[in-house]
């Protein structure tokens, strides 16, 4: 039925990793210097593998669209990284972190590749604390752990509300040093526009240098697509502007099956839309609902009467509100996984409870009042003060709150001019990240032999939906402790291959379709900009693809997709020249991606009839409205095969999921 | 929330076609900003008016939009990243602006960062001088000591990150008139120099990325502070200071 080879070795699970690492064909230190490695994107996962790859003694050309590998959209991942270390002697381990992300992935991971990330998860810590990475400590000069949403140890290091920053500041010094040694060729402000396959192997890429404009060839003996995930289709996301699909999507079109397209994240802290004006989503860290109480009003008067401005939501008596997560989640509370708090902040605001004033009344409360207060009264214990006034214990109270999510709250009142420690943050789920992605083996190895995909631009470790602080965790342990291993067994084939030339047929025939693309967008004279249709194609993501979907919805979504698209391809307009910076272009290109990607997720969530993790088709749930998942029949990864530019023709591969070494159960935070 | 007044503003913006050409200020008027826009979402909704138009739109740097990756830049009526304090362009709220205000909208002005276009400069240099010792020299073989094998004071973990939040966004850069990058570099070597695992090259990693530094064309320091003040994550003096005594001693070390 499938031609999908996972490649998961044999033996038991706790061994699978070290078995394979120890019969893994290697290729010598005296060898490396012949094989180059191109490496698309420098986030977590890209700037790692360019940085091991090339302390290893390979070539390596890393790209980037940015103006610096610095800027990898990795940096403003905010709350934490999970890692098995039971440094807080409260039972975790292995097993365990593996046992919460497959349950947290709603049982649609390998049990295989999630068991490796919790074993190399504990290596991150200590790599990353020798690299000098300010993790947050206490007092014995110990590092120090937080929890996240769906787990009940603490194992989430963080570096204030900045851990992203300062892990992918670590990866990219890591890289530094090997840019210094001439060891990495560090494009920046380049895209890769398509991939070179030679011989059915990839082995280059044409890309855009987008200051000049000039269109460059480059070859390797393997390419790595760390390029990040897509959740930009929607338009409105919390993903950088530039965040797109495009490496992952053309290689797609040249033979790499895409995985699971429909299980996109909506996380559910985000700042509220605002207007029609807006750009981009800023999230609110999900740590904060380790101290936050999410609620709206119980009385539908109290929701239209904060909506209009005429009550402010310190006046609503505690008895007055529904905290609604703690009501039908009693044993996880406010720290539910991300998918349940969405979904459940959707069906107050459905219900009409929505506490914000915008144009979809979408809005829920975080509150950390009861938490000022709790932590106000331990700290004033500490100090010696008896009996304390009120304001003694908010001072302190706020003051605790200052020092761990500080700039959380200072970034949130610079969006909304409100002051969260004197009123509740309001905030509402939105497109975070993406789980769908480039199918990979076991060895991260698309479809295409010879190209790499890592990160959160692979299907692989997440299922159908992800836990908080283990994109970071992922991104890190794909780049610095499974590629280099795994990409050494590809390469060793290749040690006597010689440099690849630049100048052959699938290299001009790559870099005329890019060319050709190039001069029709630049001479379509058309009437809207690329903005326009993205926008079109993001509102039928969002109400139709987005949190909740019905077939009759999906349905609508492919068609209305197809139009937008057909339209794009028509009315066009891109200003400006070719040859230069051309931020239009670039962006036409990437929508013109998202427009085929959009389809294929709505196709994706169509056939796939159950819910599960971030894909919730509202026909499939529970009469107290909680997902149903149909394990007898859809327990696979679900692999599209692209056939050409009609993306309803594509075909779907099946990858059954094994569960071993777990039993597969339902979902309960109760 | 304050009800939501749209605003009408002229905009003096520079225009450069690119690195070899001459710029010149050109005037855009812009109607019905909502107040709760940021600066960027205001560009935005003009680049979108100038496409409509047939004209080419204004190119800026810009990613996360969430005051952390440190690609937008602007020189917002001669402040770097506009009048607000302690945040990004990105961050920028229009609610900061009057109804029928004219904006001054430069590029980031230093020589060691030339125009790329328009309102786009090129912080490559900050790169080169990160290449130069901005690290510390561990593999990332993950056969490191276990992590709390390297305890911290948490006063000096603490300060390090203090320091290492500098996002490399070049305010500093572009407000000081001596074009100086020593906050930039001081972050850095302040960070290192804080913790255990970074003393061991300590002295290396300050004489190399200093003189990287220079050789940027990156001024030096006048003790003006104003880099202090129009830094988006407020990394203090201090670690210009802490950087000179770094850098001081290991000069002294070297004879």
């Amino acid at each position: 039925m499938s031609k999908l080879d996972s490649k998961i070795p044999a033996g038991p699970l706790k061994d699978k990793w070290k078995n394979h690492k120890d019969h893994m064909n290697l290729v010598a230190p005296n060898n490396r210097d012949k094989i180059d490695i191109i490496v698309v994107g420098t986030g977590l996962a890209g700037g790692s593998a360019a940085a091991t790859l090339a302390e290893q003694g390979y070539n390596v050309k890393a790209f980037c669209y940015q103006d610096s590998p610095r800027r990898a959209h990795s940096i403003a991942a905010q709350g934490g990284i999970n890692a098995a270390k039971n440094y807080q002697g409260d039972g975790d381990s292995t097993y365990r972190l593996f046992y919460d992300t497959i349950k947290g992935g709603d049982y649609r991971a390998r049990e295989a590749n999630v068991y490796r990330l919790a074993e190399v998860s504990a290596n991150i810590i200590d790599q990353c604390v020798s690299q000098g990475v300010p993790f947050g400590r206490d007092y014995g000069g110990q590092l120090d752990n937080r929890s996240f949403g769906g787990v009940q140890v603490k194992r989430t290091f963080y570096a204030k509300g900045q851990t992203g920053q300062q892990l992918l500041l670590g990866a990219y010094s890591a890289m530094s040093r090997q840019i210094g040694k001439g060891r990495i060729k560090m494009y920046n402000r380049h895209e890769m526009m398509d991939l070179v396959i030679v011989d059915g192997k990839a082995r280059g890429i044409i890309a855009r240098n987008l200051v000049t404009g000039e269109i460059e060839r480059h070859s390797a003996h393997a390419v790595v697509i760390a390029s990040g995930g897509y959740g930009n289709v929607y338009f409105l996301s919390t993903n950088a502007m530039g965040s797109n699909v495009s490496a992952a999507w053309k290689i797609h079109k040249k033979g790499a099956y895409f995985a699971n397209p429909c299980y996109v994240q909506i996380h559910p802290t985000c700042i509220p839309v605002h207007g029609t004006q807006q750009s981009k989503l800023t999230l609110m860290s999900e740590s904060l609902r380790n101290s936050g109480r999410i609620w709206v009003p119980k009385k539908i008067e109290d929701a239209v009467a904060i909506r209009e401005g005429k009550l402010r939501p310190e006046n609503i008596k505690e008895e007055d509100r529904d905290y609604y997560l703690e009501r039908r989640y009693p044993a996880f509370g406010n720290l539910v996984p991300r998918d349940v708090a969405s979904r459940a902040a959707k069906e107050r605001c459905d219900a009409g409870f929505g506490i914000e004033n915008n144009d979809t009344k979408e809005g829920v409360f975080l509150d950390f009042s009861t938490e000022i207060i709790k932590k106000g009264k331990e700290a004033a214990i500490e100090k010696h003060i008896h009996n304390p006034t009120d304001q003694q214990i908010y001072d302190l109270g706020k003051k605790w709150v200052e020092e761990k999510y500080g700039n959380l709250f200072v970034m949130y009142e610079k969006i909304t001019a409100d002051d969260p420690y004197k009123t509740p943050m309001k905030i509402y789920p939105a497109v975070h990240y993406t789980m769908g992605g480039v199918w990979v083996d076991y060895n991260l190895q698309s479809t295409i032999p010879g190209c790499f995909v890592i990160g959160e631009a692979n299907f692989s470790d997440h299922g159908a939906n992800r836990l908080g602080a283990s994109a970071l965790m992922q991104g890190l342990a794909d780049g610095y402790f499974v590629l280099p291993y795994t990409i050494a067994d590809y390469l060793s084939a290749d040690i006597r291959t010689g440099e690849i030339p630049t100048n052959s047929g699938a290299f001009d025939e790559a870099e005329k379709g890019i060319k050709e693309k190039i001069d029709f967008f630049l001479n379509n004279k058309g009437t809207h900009s690329v903005d326009y249709f993205h926008k079109k194609l993001g509102h039928i993501m969002w109400n139709k693809v987005g949190m909740g979907r019905t077939p009759e919805g999906l349905r609508e979504a492919i068609k209305e997709i197809e139009e937008v698209r057909n339209d794009f391809w028509k009315n066009v307009k891109v200003p400006g020249e070719g040859e230069g910076m051309n931020t239009e272009l670039e962006k036409a290109f990437r929508v013109a991606d998202f427009l085929e990607l959009g389809q294929l997720m709505a196709i994706d969530a169509l056939h796939r009839n159950e819910s599960c993790g971030g894909h919730f088709r509202e026909d499939h749930s529970t009469p107290d409205g909680e997902a149903e998942r149909d394990d007898v029949n859809y327990k696979y990864v679900g692999a599209w095969e692209y056939q050409g530019p009609d993306i309803n023709t594509e075909v779907l591969h099946k990858e059954e999921l094994i569960y071993e070494n777990i039993e597969v159960k339902t979902r309960s935070y109760k | 929330m304050s009800a939501k007044k749209g605003l009408h503003l002229t905009l003096k913006i520079w225009r450069q076609k690119n690195n070899k050409s001459k710029g010149q200020f050109e005037t855009y008027k812009i109607s019905d900003v909502s107040t709760d826009s940021s600066f960027l979402e205001m560009l935005d909704i003009l680049n979108e008016n100038l496409i409509n138009e047939g004209k080419e739109p204004i190119a800026f740097d810009h990613d996360c939009r969430e005051g952390i990756c440190g690609m937008c830049s602007l020189y917002i009526n001669g402040r770097a990243h506009g009048p607000d304090t302690g945040i990004t362009t990105c961050q920028l709220h229009m609610r900061m602006f009057k109804d029928g205000e004219t904006i001054v909208i430069e590029p980031w002005r230093s020589a060691a960062f030339p125009v790329i276009k328009d309102l786009m400069v090129d912080r490559s240099a900050f790169d080169r001088v990160m290449a130069a010792g901005g690290f510390i020299s561990v593999n990332t073989s993950g056969n490191t000591l276990d992590a709390n094998a390297i305890p911290v004071p948490k006063e000096d973990a603490d300060r390090a990150m203090d320091a290492a939040a500098c996002i490399g966004c070049g305010a500093c850069v572009a407000t000081c008139k001596n074009g100086s990058a020593m906050l930039f570099v001081g972050a850095k070597v302040s960070q290192y120099a804080l913790l255990p695992q970074g003393r061991i090259e300590a002295k290396r990693r300050v004489l190399n990325m200093v003189k990287a530094m220079d050789e940027e064309g990156f001024g030096n320091c006048s003790n003006t502070g104003a880099c202090e003040v129009e830094c988006p994550k407020g990394i203090s003096l201090e670690n210009i200071a802490r950087m000179n005594r770094e850098y001081m001693a290991a000069l002294v070390d070297q004879g």
